[in-house]
């Protein structure tokens, strides 16, 4: 019967292991979909922002609330997930809390701060259930936040409460039968918070409680371990993304646009400008201007993109937004997920007769951008909608000249009278007329 | 410049003056006060003139790649023709284009806001409103331009303009990091916003009135167009102006 349980313990960790490893893959092939984009320079500054922003969670706090309770369930999972390798290590050798006999007193004051935190976790997670269903926050419930959004942030939650919940049950039935002797049931000493629970097991018999806690021990690590597979299809990717992205962000000022090399040696050819590299060769093939597609995108758009946990802090930041524009940053971020995730699942990928542009955004949407930067700067994870909204426009007036009339008449204007009205460039210098007059 | 060349002078700062500030019936009255204070504290400074041309900004964030860089590098160009080490602009879309953008393609300039420059001054002690200053003690709010604080972090610099006036200074709701946009950036000051249920610049109006502040402090020629055109809207003409701080710093020096 041990070694049943130890072989369907190695069973379920293999399992788990594939579909992980499988999942991972994917998101890895998705994110190279992206062109390239070299973000290796700067280390310091880049391990930097990751402790700060990603570990230390610092954007978090513009609003204490979430954060604080965020913080809560960010920490508890870090540290629950310790209890884990005791999980993995007794599954594997069929033993039962392996470090309890080597730390001792330790080991109790240790299992105490993990169930406090699981409380913290509970706790937390019921009143981010609340926020979201009752209470409404307004940033959950945009047009974008459609059936999956909202049930997949509704089922992380649930799961998290589940999870919770099977360790102070778990630990509960533990010390029932610790109190009534039974064999390989190790002292752990008093654990406050499940002790609570434990008036619900005193009446059972040793046999059914040995049970009762296999099935919660069993029920928390496979638990763990599917709801570590649900990630890779949900939204809640951020708790492993976070750390790469806020490593591989922008550390430029936010207001620089990427300079586009390819315009540049064309521009430096036609204004007769000596070009780097071999002026003599014809430059290569340029492809194509801006981003049609998500391919179009750099690899760091793509990674925003799965690393998003639609919070929408940036669509509640948005000017566009909260003036009734159809612009939501968020959305976004989420169509070009749902894009790279498309190109990769069909067969006929790039080429099934959709693209980024207009079947998941829309010009309209991206022509009310201000490129204000409040999303960017909203992000708590340093996810940059904007760039993805100056690439599109960027193949909307290039490759399409699609821009709104207004803006075309803008850039002849510039063309012609170097301003962006139609005033006469002689007019120019007028100003001073005027001053001399004064 | 091209007379200051001429003459084998090289001045100390290129004001660029910008498009706004050139054409803009409005916005000329900052580009004068600017130039008057400059006037008044004997700095030697020199405008492009009529070879001054629009540095692309609207046009790169519009998605005109092409554009923008033709414009940026004529622009390079002619400052480079010139000598040109640093600039001081009223506009923070050229600030930040000149700042930012133009080194990649070779135009290398020490650039700074008019708003830093200005507290320079008056912390080297050149700038100093009077005591009877009419703004003294007068409840002014300062709207942060997208491209100066966030793009830029510049929030400070303004703030410190607006002390140095000795002014009751309240501060909306959204400011700084999270101020909110005027709703011109991003080229949209050159065509009319998508469909929704109100303009940007009205919503920011309405947070700059509820302060209960009789000026709007700005330091951007599009965020003043669009708040005084909020002003405007909200019928509100005769009890809220929208100033420029160098118009603020002017009238305060009697210039």
């Amino acid at each position: 019967m041990q070694y049943l349980q130890q072989f369907i313990f190695v069973l379920v960790l293999a399992v788990a292991a594939y579909l992980l490893i499988k999942r991972v893959k994917f998101i890895k092939r998705g994110i190279s979909l992206g062109k390239p984009l070299d973000r290796t320079d700067q280390s310091s500054a880049r391990w930097r922002s990751m402790l700060l922003v990603a570990f230390g969670q610092k954007k978090m706090f513009k609003k204490p609330l979430p954060a604080f309770l965020h913080l809560f369930v960010y920490v508890g999972f870090l540290i629950i997930n310790l209890e884990v390798l005791e999980f993995i290590i007794d599954g594997l050798a069929g033993s039962h809390r392996i470090f309890a006999p080597y730390l001792g007193s330790f080991y109790t004051v240790l299992m105490n701060f993990f169930e406090f935190l699981a409380v913290a976790v509970l706790i937390s997670c019921v009143i981010f259930l609340i926020r979201r269903n009752i209470i409404k926050v307004p940033r959950f419930h945009k047009p974008e936040m459609k059936k999956w959004p909202t049930l997949d942030a509704n089922i992380i939650l649930f799961i998290e409460i589940i999870l919770m919940m099977a360790i102070l049950k778990m630990n509960a039935a533990d010390q029932v039968l610790q109190a009534k002797g039974a064999e390989h049931y190790t002292n752990t000493g008093t654990l406050f918070f499940s002790s609570f629970l434990m008036p619900f097991f005193e009446n059972f018999e040793v046999g059914t409680l040995i049970i009762y806690e296999r099935v919660f021990w069993w029920f928390h690590i496979i638990g763990i371990l599917g709801f570590a597979v649900y990630v890779t299809y949900s939204k809640h990717l951020h708790i492993f993304l976070a750390f790469p992205n806020t490593y591989y962000a922008n550390l430029n000022p936010m207001g620089k646009v990427t300079n586009m090399d390819s315009v540049t040696n064309e521009v430096k050819l036609m204004l007769g400008m000596p070009v780097e590299g071999d002026a003599s060769t014809p430059p290569a093939e340029v492809g194509r201007f801006g981003a049609k597609d998500v391919n179009d995108l750099s690899w760091k758009s793509l990674m925003d993109s799965f690393t998003c946990t639609e919070c929408g802090r940036c669509t509640a930041e948005c000017p566009a937004n909260q003036t009734g524009k159809k612009l939501s940053p968020r959305a976004i971020m989420m169509a070009t997920r749902d894009r790279v995730e498309e190109v990769l699942t069909d067969n006929k990928g790039l080429e099934n007769g959709k693209s980024l542009l207009n079947d998941f955004i829309s010009k309209e949407e991206i022509n009310a951008c201000t490129s204000c930067n409040a999303c960017v700067e909203a992000c708590p994870v340093l996810i940059d909608p904007l760039s993805i909204i100056l690439e599109l426009r960027r193949y909307v007036s290039m490759e399409e000249s699609g821009s709104p009339a207004t803006w075309n008449s803008m850039f002849q204007n510039i063309e012609t009278n170097f301003a962006p009205w139609k005033f006469a460039p002689t007019d120019r210098f007028n100003w001073a007329d005027e001053l001399k007059k004064n | 410049m091209a007379e200051m060349n001429a003459k084998g002078e090289s001045p100390e700062i290129l004001f660029w003056v910008g498009c706004a500030g050139s054409f803009d019936d409005r916005y000329k009255s900052v580009t004068k006060a600017f130039v008057k204070i400059l006037n008044k504290v004997g700095i030697s400074f020199a405008v492009l003139g009529q070879e001054e041309s629009c540095t692309g900004d609207p046009a790169r964030r519009a998605g005109n790649e092409f554009l923008f860089q033709m414009q940026a590098m004529s622009n390079i160009q002619v400052l480079d023709g010139y000598n040109v080490k640093k600039i001081v602009t009223a506009c923070p879309h050229c600030f930040n284009t000149l700042k930012n953008e133009y080194p990649e393609l070779g135009g290398n300039y020490e650039v700074i806001h008019h708003s830093t420059f200005l507290q320079q001054l008056i912390d080297e002690g050149k700038v100093k409103p009077a005591d009877g200053n009419p703004f003294k003690g007068k409840k002014i709010t300062y709207h942060d331009s997208c491209y100066l604080g966030r793009s830029n972090k510049v929030y400070e610099a303004p703030r410190r303009v607006l002390e140095a006036l000795d002014v009751e200074l309240v501060e909306m709701k959204r400011c700084k990091t999270t101020g909110l946009c005027c709703g011109a950036g991003g080229a949209q000051m050159f065509k009319d916003a998508e469909p929704g249920d109100k303009e940007i610049n009205v919503e920011r109006t309405e947070e700059a009135i509820e302060t209960g502040a009789n000026i709007i402090a700005s330091a951007c020629p599009f965020c003043l167009t669009m708040l005084a055109d909020g002003v405007k809207a909200k019928d509100k003409e005769s009890d809220v102006k929208v100033f420029d701080l160098a118009e603020l710093i002017a009238k305060a020096e009697d210039l």
